[in-house]
Formats: C-alpha cells, structure tokens, sequence
C-alpha cells in the first residue's frame, strides 16, 4: 500500500467535492414566472385539467420520463392549442412547447426531461377557447454515486 | 471457555474467508433494483437508447470493409441467427493469444484478421455499435462461461482484483457487491454488479458504454488510477463477473441510471 | 447509420386514435457543460421536431437543453386515411433528419 501524500488527498477530496456540486446559476421561480408569462401574457392561468406524471424520486436527473395529459375532448370546437412544459430550477426555465389540434385524437405527450436539481415542473396548456391551465409536479432527483471525470 | 472462544474465532475468520459469492438463490441483475420508470425504458424496444445502438450496428454488419472488402455478414450471414449466444460465452479463450478474448476483442480481431481493416477504437461508436448489435442477439439466453484449465488461472486473476482492497478509498470491489448490495451509497442503490445487459445505456454518461467503462467508472470511484481500455486486468475481471454471474440471462442492451 | 426509431403501427381503423412513438440519436449537448480546461462546451440541440400527415402537419414540438439526450417523443394523432406519416427533426449546426412511415387506414 503506498503512502498518499496530504495533498494528493486534499486535490482528490476536492476533485470528489466539485463534481458533486457544481451547478450553474440558473432559473429561479421568478425567472420561470417571467417564462410563463412570455407565454400566456396577462390572461389567468387555472390550475386544473392538466396532469403530469413524474416519477416522485428520479435515480438520474439526465432522463426523468415525463408525460402531460390535458382533459380534453380534442374536437375542432373544444381542444387543446398547445402544452408548455417549465422548470423552477434548470439553468433556464423552459423544457418544450407542443402544438396539438383536433387531430392529435387525445392531448397526451411524453418525453424524457433533465432535471439539475429536486424541484418542481410545470405545465401550461392553452386551449382552444384561449383559456390557460396548469399542473404542476415535485421530483427528488439523486446523483450516481460513483461519477466519471470527462 | 477459551476452546469456545477461539473455536468462535476460527469460524467466524472461515465465514469471512468465504463469505464471497452470492448465493444463487440471491442473485438479483441491477435491473431489479431500478425504478419502475427505468426498468420501462428498457423494456420497450423503441424507447430503449441503445437500441439505436444496435440498428447501426446491424447496418455495420453489412457494410464492406477493409483490403478484404468483406462485412461480417459476408462470412458469418444474418447475424440475428449466428450471433444468437455469442455474448453470452465471452470473454471466451482465444488459443492465438494464450488468454481469453472479450467480445470487443473478438470484434477487432476479425477486422484485423479476416476483413484486413484497422481495428475500432474501444469505445468508438462503430465498436460500440457492433458489439451492442451482437450482444442483442443473445437476449433472453443464460451466460455460459467454460472454466477449464486453460482459464482458471485468468479466473482467479480476476477474483483477485474483485477482492483486493484499491485506490484512496482502500476498497476491494467485494465490499459493496458482495457484502453490501441493496444498501445505498450516496442516495443510489448498490448493485451486486452482474454484467448482464452490456453494452448498456447508462443515463449518467447518457451514451451507451462498455463494461470496461463501467469499470473504470467504478476504479475513479474509490479514487485509484483506472486501468486502460483493454487491459488484460479488465477482461480478467470481466471473466470473473460473467462466471460469477454464470446462469443469469442476459438482457442487452440493457439501462442503467 | 440508423439515426431514428419510429413505432407506427401499420395499419388503424379511420377515427382511431394511434400512439405514434420517436426515438433519435442526439447528444443534445446543453451549452452549459464545461470542458476539463474549463471551455464552455457550446450548446448544440434539437431545436424543432414537426410531424405531418400526408403533407398537413399535426403534431409540432420545440424542444430546448432540457430535454434529455437521444430525445423520446410520444404522441398520438387520429388515423383519418391511408398515406404517409412525415418526421423532421432540425437544430443547432445545420442538423436535419427525415423518416417516414407508411399507414393503411381502413
């Protein structure tokens, strides 16, 4: 067993410290409030209709599946226009814009989303009579335990 | 009381000696251990990243190259039927070389060998793709490792490493994965760590990845200097985890957090 | 060199509503990673996924840094007739893919 000198540890320790930590400044629920308004301007925004489904706790926060449903009967009188997915806490606040229509059948999307940190996502649906909707979710989101330097 | 006593020493110094492997009754593939969420993603063919993998490697088969102008399927025709078990006998012994071979090894010695082409870099996307394309076709079927004469002492080679104490952190991979699995090491469960699905698609590196990348990951992990891409040290250890595993099906390309 | 994964089923009853699942290869590298030096590593994304149904789109997403790598997009459309589902994906650095997959709606 070699002996590891003090500062070898100490660069090592802190090597280990700053992969875990590091995060860029970023969104705040005030800047992803500024991003929801950039979309929905001074209308009202309901909370209601909109369901998002998110796993409660993510094992990695590169790819947290996501899925939006909006209750909505998809007819050309009565559907949904579009669906905006935020975050509180990403480096920016917006994930994805979907434009749907009556021919979508069901407003249902699903993707995979990053996450930088445990928070909440948010999702806006607009919807044909230009009413707004919203629901929101909470994700805990862990780290691997053992990272790779690249 | 002191025959008690030192009668108690002895077995519990045997226990530790041989508190190695898993019980097969025990054994558990890392994909037990994910979330409902991940164990979909690689369930479903066309949600599973890898899977894009090894469609390229399927066109890959295909593709003429080298001075031989040959492709895989030229001498080995449609690799969905005589691929099918491959993955899950290597590393296996190749008698050219006195040792056993893993598959990537495998892979390179045929572009070397038979389609005189230059061999693919490890961890190249080309490799990583015909290695996943290959590994696919043995989906379903139990690893199957032959110990012999010939092996044994690689075998032990690899158990070695497992259970030699490494790095900064002075552990010995046996610590988590064999006295410790289920438990969490920084909020994320330990695996018992049979390499079963690999190449996988690993959503912290968010690519597909050998297992020698894995490895590495894991030899960064407890702070001691990983060893490099190829390296006898590795496929000895791969030898060791696929025996070690020996039984359990294999479920490439697999994901993993 | 397979790029994308597209599951459609092949054939639908007209006024069925059918799942249409996408799966493309993409680092959809954020701009917010440093290099080993420090570097910024610059963003390069998928930036516009647009599905059309015999040349009349029904489905469009804008996707931004956080969507996962290799971006997974499920959606549905109705099954209205036989012909042609269209995929185009484009982004950062002139980024362009197409596929295609037919229908037969009964």
């Amino acid at each position: 067993m070699h002996r590891t000198s003090r500062r070898d540890f100490l660069r090592a320790a802190t090597g280990l410290a700053v992969l875990v930590t590091v995060r860029p400044a970023g969104a705040t629920p005030a800047t992803m409030q500024d991003a929801i308004r950039a979309v929905v301007g001074t209308a009202r925004v309901t909370k209601g209709r909109v369901k998002l489904e998110l796993p409660p706790l993510s094992e990695n926060g590169n790819a947290v599946p996501l899925t939006v449903l909006v209750e909505s009967a998809m007819t050309d009188a009565e559907h949904v226009r579009a669906i905006h997915v935020f975050t509180e806490k990403n480096p920016q606040p917006d994930v994805v814009g979907v434009r749907l229509g009556p021919r979508a059948g069901r407003a249902r999307v699903s993707t995979r989303i990053r996450l930088a940190d445990t928070q909440t996502v948010i999702a806006i649906a607009e919807l044909s009579d230009g009413s707004f909707w919203s629901g929101e979710a909470a994700v805990v989101v862990t780290l691997a335990a053992c990272l790779e330097e690249t | 009381m002191r025959r008690l006593a030192s009668a108690l020493v002895i077995l519990a110094v045997a226990a530790a000696a041989f508190a190695g492997e898993i019980p097969r009754a025990e054994r558990r593939s890392g994909y037990d251990l994910m979330s409902p969420e991940t164990r979909a993603m690689q369930d479903d063919d066309t949600a599973n990243p890898g899977m894009l993998s090894v469609l390229e490697g399927s066109a890959l088969w295909s593709r003429k190259a080298g001075g031989a102008g040959r492709s895989c399927a030229d001498c080995h025709g449609d690799g969905r039927a005589s691929m099918k078990g491959v993955a899950a006998r290597h590393p296996s012994f190749d008698a050219a070389r006195g040792r056993p071979v893993s598959l990537e090894q495998r892979i390179n010695a045929c572009r070397v060998e038979r389609q005189q082409a230059p061999a693919l870099a490890y961890e190249s996307r080309e490799l990583l793709a015909l290695t996943a394309f290959v590994a696919r076709q043995s989906r379903g079927l139990p690893i199957d490792i032959a110990i012999d004469a010939r092996t044994q002492p690689f075998l032990d080679a690899g158990r070695a490493l497992w259970e030699r104490r490494q790095g900064q952190l002075n552990l010995a991979c046996r610590q988590c994965h064999d006295d410790n699995w289920g438990r969490r090491l920084a909020g994320s469960v330990i695996p018992q760590a049979h390499p079963t699905g690999y190449p996988l698609y690993r959503l912290e590196w968010q690519a597909l990845g050998s297992l020698q990348r894995r490895f590495r990951n894991c030899l960064i992990g407890v702070r001691s200097e990983p060893y490099e891409y190829g390296d006898p040290a590795l496929v000895d250890l791969e030898l060791y985890l696929m025996w070690r595993a020996r039984g359990m099906l294999m479920d490439a390309p697999a994901v993993r957090p | 060199m397979a790029e994308a994964l597209i599951s459609v089923p092949s054939r639908a009853r007209r006024g069925e509503i059918i799942e249409i699942k996408t799966l493309i290869s993409h680092p959809m590298e954020t701009g917010y990673r440093r290099s080993q030096v420090g570097a910024r590593i610059p963003r390069d994304i998928i930036r516009l996924f647009v599905c059309t149904y015999n040349g009349t789109e029904v489905f469009r997403a804008e996707l931004h840094p956080a969507i996962a790598a290799n971006p997974f997009i499920t959606f549905s459309t109705v099954a209205t007739e036989s012909g042609t589902l269209a995929f185009h994906w484009t982004g950062d650095n002139g980024f362009s893919v197409k596929e295609t997959a037919e229908i037969r709606v009964d």
